[in-house]
């Protein structure tokens, strides 16, 4: 009787299932107890309550104003927000050089292609970390120090200790028209496809609405003068033994942001390179029998084929872009993992620690990837059944 | 009228869903040892889901179906011991690529029923004979034609020594020049009283061999008759529409 | 054609074809070629013509060009660690049966078990080679470094991540769903976040999962946390050749009477792990040079032992040299892994046809 219930399908499987959660349950029990006793022994709290801490050390640069005497919770925001920077500036040129490879290395010109793909080639195969430090030793130690600055654009100095540029003093009011210029941007673009639409409909191109829809880049102008027309810069100068005023992008900052983009801009064009050659020759053979242009063949049948193709592993690079940056500790660049890092070897707290950590970067993943999924959709809203 | 014992496949009220579409409805079948059933119709008729409940490659939500007295339910043991009695050629063959013909056949002999290498060779070559293809025994899937596929594909069944074969469209992927050979290894197993139930189009072969045919539409049997009577003297209005449009 | 005619008369027409075909063309060709032409010179000058062969320090300093010395100096120690210098043939055997064995199961001889236990017995050989033990003088593991470190971490991950991998990816497709539902959660976990957390994960976490006194070393929790780490992208090219694997496969297999284990054993996971071969080797290639991140928790791996010797108070300023050479290396390693793949994938398409 016994073994009939046992040999029954539905039974055995969740018993088979019940033994093994039973397994792991008790193998993290296992774990929750040492960790219980080895915390009380070297008398450290569980739980969050250092957030309300006094953090007690200093972050190299910050978007937010952050002292050593602010909390670890404005500590580990700061460094979130040093990551986002380095993450949301890396991938857009990431991705731009990438495809600009990606489509040189298709190229009929023999130069361009064999450029394009030792580049991928050189660059695939090596370690990151280890560009990043020889990127890291470039602007460090080949640069001139700061009192023999390069300066290669009136108040632009390039020296080892970083790159200071002016940089407008009422910050949100440029901000304001930052945000203006690319809203223009945008609606040049969507009113330029209207019009292109317009004379594929008429057939005929009209000159006066060309002229019209460049008045969108008036928005940032006007904003400008509507906040009252900000001028002032802040100037960096030489102080003592570094600039003040200005804008400073570190040599730490640069270098990381540099050997991202490389690193992943070569992943990327493999990705592009892929995604076009993936489009049937047929249809460039369709496009030309119908005398298409070759510009045309490529940016009305093949790039938006193409796109769809590339979308889910370009997902995936920015992903790895927004990880690898995690190496800015070994380079001294204070990201989020090096700013936790740093929390958690003064706090021993070394669990809530990497709980954050991962936390922390599973929301960037799903943030990115229901992102890039809007995108998916838009792309595949056009495919074969 | 046949005893229990003498029935091969016996099919009670079978009942089978796909969510919500029914794609079985109320089926009852009953197949003697050596007979030989061929079951047609228009596709989506439920032929193949029908004969895959009897080797649990699909589930059935209610009814009964029983093969060689074994009760086909949710008992593993139950379900093993039927297997072992029934063999399946599919449509597409499904030899497994990366192994050599000999080893497709020897295989599950050795695995499942634990037949010492030496004699599970000896009886694959066996069958390789008698579907004329032991020429080709260390070679791979890959290396040889359609219709040798599925010459080797019912040898490998035929080793693991079945009771009753199930064919499921075993032509239709084939180039015409191929159809044959598989129909002549077919006719030959027939005539040594193999059961055999067979979802085909070749109605050739149904005339020739079978002892039933059967046809279903839309997920239910709509007539049964001998192959004489179901060709010259179709009784159900969708039999004659369909034999109007499939040569016979 | 003679060799001379093809000079003459192939080679223009193929730069018209190729570089000047039109106007843009053209000018681009010329620009590219300029550029290329200008850093050729000028490497050819710093790492050639101008560069310093011999001398110290203070010769490569004052003349400024490439500083070989210092390589010929430190090469031992950037591709050895801190092994005892009459010892290094150790580190090297090893390192040449590991090849050797690679190179030879890429015959397809029966890709299975026997590959398995060809591969666990090499390494075993290479770790009694390196640690000691059984006549050979033992070396502790705090002196293992260098390219042997990096050899060992990237390829027991790679190792040890498939048996995990193949369990995770069966795991996740099954229909069990608490398996499933783990697998998932472990799978996404730990794609999701960076190798530098998972490695800090092993360096601070697991002293205190354990009771006191059991003390994990420190290589060995950097090895665990590589394995972790490769298993999860592993399990998800597995499970990406799982899926290609047509269901008529699993029908045939059932239809014979395999039961599960043996239809995954014998039919479905040979294929599948044939299939994702290109796959498999990228994530290795990727795993070879992320073991360059065990720098940050201190140990002495390739990239490690060469920032040390740039470190050396006797020579300083080098980094150049420095980089450039274990860059190399990193590129011959992991180009010749590229070939290595392609020609597993040829071997084995060859073999079914």
């Amino acid at each position: 009787m016994l073994k009939k219930i046992l040999n029954d399908e539905k039974i055995r499987s969740t018993l088979v299932q019940g033994v093994g959660l039973l397994f792991i349950c008790s193998v993290i029990y296992y774990f929750f107890i040492n960790t219980q006793v080895n915390l009380t022994k070297q008398n450290i709290q569980t739980g969050f309550g250092f957030f309300k801490l006094e953090s007690g050390f200093d972050i190299s640069e910050s978007i937010i104003d952050y002292w050593s005497d602010d909390t670890y919770l404005k500590a580990l925001f700061a460094g979130i927000l040093n990551t986002i920077k380095v993450a949301l500036i890396g991938n857009v040129f990431a991705i731009i050089l990438g495809v600009f490879i990606g489509i040189g290395s298709l190229s009929s010109n023999w130069i361009v292609k064999k450029v394009s793909t030792t580049y991928v080639e050189i660059v695939r195969n090596i370690p990151l970390l280890l560009q990043l430090f020889f990127w890291y030793a470039i602007l460090t130690e080949n640069l001139p120090d700061v009192k023999s600055a390069i300066e290669f654009l009136p108040n632009f100095f390039l020296t080892n200790r970083g790159l200071f540029i002016p940089f407008p003093v009422e910050t949100m009011k440029f901000f304001y028209i930052f945000v203006g210029l690319c809203i223009s941007c945008l609606s040049f673009f969507l009113l330029e496809k209207k019009r292109d639409l317009k004379t594929e409909e008429t057939g005929l191109e009209s000159p006066i609405w060309q002229r019209v829809n460049y008045l969108v880049f008036l928005i940032p102008v006007l904003i400008w003068l509507f906040t009252g027309s900000p001028t002032e810069m802040s100037l960096p100068s030489l102080v003592g033994f570094n600039f003040q005023g200005g804008y400073t992008f570190s040599p730490e900052f640069s270098a990381l942001l540099v050997g991202l983009i490389i690193y992943t801009s070569a992943f990327n064009a493999e990705i592009a390179r892929a995604g076009i050659n993936s489009i049937d020759k047929g249809q460039w053979e369709a496009a030309s029998s119908i005398g298409l242009s070759k510009k045309d063949t490529m940016s009305k049948i093949i790039l938006p084929q193409a796109l769809r193709v590339m979308v889910p592993p370009l997902t995936s690079q920015i992903l790895n872009l927004t990880k690898n940056s995690s190496l800015a500790v070994a380079i001294g660049y204070p990201d989020f993992v090096s700013v936790t890092n740093t929390t958690m070897n003064q706090t021993g707290q070394a669990i809530e620690c990497v709980f954050i950590i991962m936390v922390v970067y599973l929301s960037f993943s799903l943030l990115t990837s229901l992102v890039m999924n809007v995108f998916n959709n838009r792309f595949n809203k056009f495919e074969r059944s | 009228m046949s005893s229990q014992k003498d029935l091969m496949i016996e099919m009670k009220s079978l009942n089978k869903w796909y969510d919500q579409f029914h794609v079985l409805k109320d089926i009852n079948l009953s197949v003697k040892h050596g007979e030989k059933i061929v079951i047609c119709g228009p596709s989506g008729s439920g032929k193949s889901t029908m004969i895959r409940c009897i080797n649990r490659l699909e589930e059935f939500q209610k009814g009964e179906l029983t093969v060689n007295s074994i009760p086909l339910n949710n008992d593993l043991k139950n379900i093993e011991a039927i297997r072992k009695d029934v063999g399946m050629v599919f449509q597409h063959f499904n030899l497994f690529p990366h192994l050599s013909i000999l080893e497709n056949l020897t295989l599950a002999p050795i695995r499942v029923k634990h037949i010492p290498k030496k004699e599970a060779i000896q009886m694959a070559m066996e069958y390789l004979e008698m579907v004329k293809i032991a020429d080709q025994a260390n070679k791979y899937p890959g290396q040889i034609s359609g219709g040798q596929k599925q010459r080797v594909a019912i040898a490998r069944s035929l080793c693991m020594k079945p009771k009753v074969l199930l064919f499921d469209e075993p032509t239709s992927a084939l180039d015409p020049e191929m159809v044959k050979e598989v129909l002549d290894v077919m006719v030959d197993l027939a005539k040594e009283g193999m059961t055999m139930l067979c979802v085909t189009h070749e109605m050739g072969f149904a005339r020739e061999v079978a002892d039933r045919v059967v046809f279903m539409d839309q997920g239910t049997i709509l007539e049964e008759n001998t192959p004489h009577e179901f060709f010259s003297n179709p009784k159900h209005e969708r039999a004659k529409e369909f034999l109007s449009q499939v040569i016979h | 054609m003679t060799l001379v005619n093809k000079f003459i008369y192939k080679f223009p027409v193929w730069l018209k074809k190729n570089l000047f075909n039109t106007p843009t063309n053209s000018i681009i060709s010329i620009f590219a070629f300029a550029l290329v032409w200008k850093l050729s010179v000028f490497i050819l000058n710093y790492m050639v013509i101008g560069a310093v062969w011999s001398g110290s320090a203070k010769t490569c300093r004052e003349l400024g060009g490439f500083c070989y010395p210092f390589l010929f100096e430190k090469a031992r120690f950037i591709i050895f660690g801190f092994y005892p210098s009459e010892e290094l043939w150790r580190p090297s055997l090893a390192m040449v049966q590991l090849f050797a064995t690679l190179f030879y199961i890429k015959e397809p001889s029966r890709f299975g078990l026997k590959t398995f236990i060809y591969l666990t017995v090499s390494f075993l050989i290479f770790f009694w080679l390196i640690g000691g033990g059984l006549g050979l003088s033992a070396v502790t593991n705090d002196k293992w470094g260098g390219l042997p470190l990096t050899v060992m971490l990237a390829f027991i991950g790679i190792l040890f991540s498939y048996p995990f991998g193949i369990l995770l990816a069966l795991a996740r497709r099954s229909d069990l769903k608490i398996l499933k539902t783990l697998s998932v959660c472990y799978i996404e976990l730990i794609r999701g976040v960076p190798l530098i957390s998972v490695l800090f994960m092993s360096s601070v976490m697991f002293p205190l999962f354990l009771p006191d006194g059991v003390n994990f070393d420190k290589l060995l929790r950097a090895q665990i946390a590589i394995i972790m780490f490769v298993s999860a992208y592993m399990a998800e090219v597995i499970r990406g050749g799982l899926a290609s694997i047509e269901k008529g496969q699993y029908e045939a297999a059932q239809s014979l009477g395999l039961s599960y284990s043996q239809t995954m054993i014998y039919i479905i996971i040979p294929q599948a792990i044939r299939i994702v071969i290109p796959p498999t080797v990228n994530t290795a290639i990727g795993m070879f040079k992320d073991t360059s991140l065990v720098l940050i928790i201190a140990l002495f791996d390739l990239l490690n032992t060469t920032k040390t010797a740039m470190r050396d108070a006797n020579w300083l300023g080098f980094s150049l040299e420095g980089y450039v050479f274990v860059g190399l290396i990193y590129y011959i390693f992991c180009s010749l892994m590229s070939k290595y793949s392609k020609r597993l994938e040829t071997e084995f398409l060859v073999k079914e046809r």
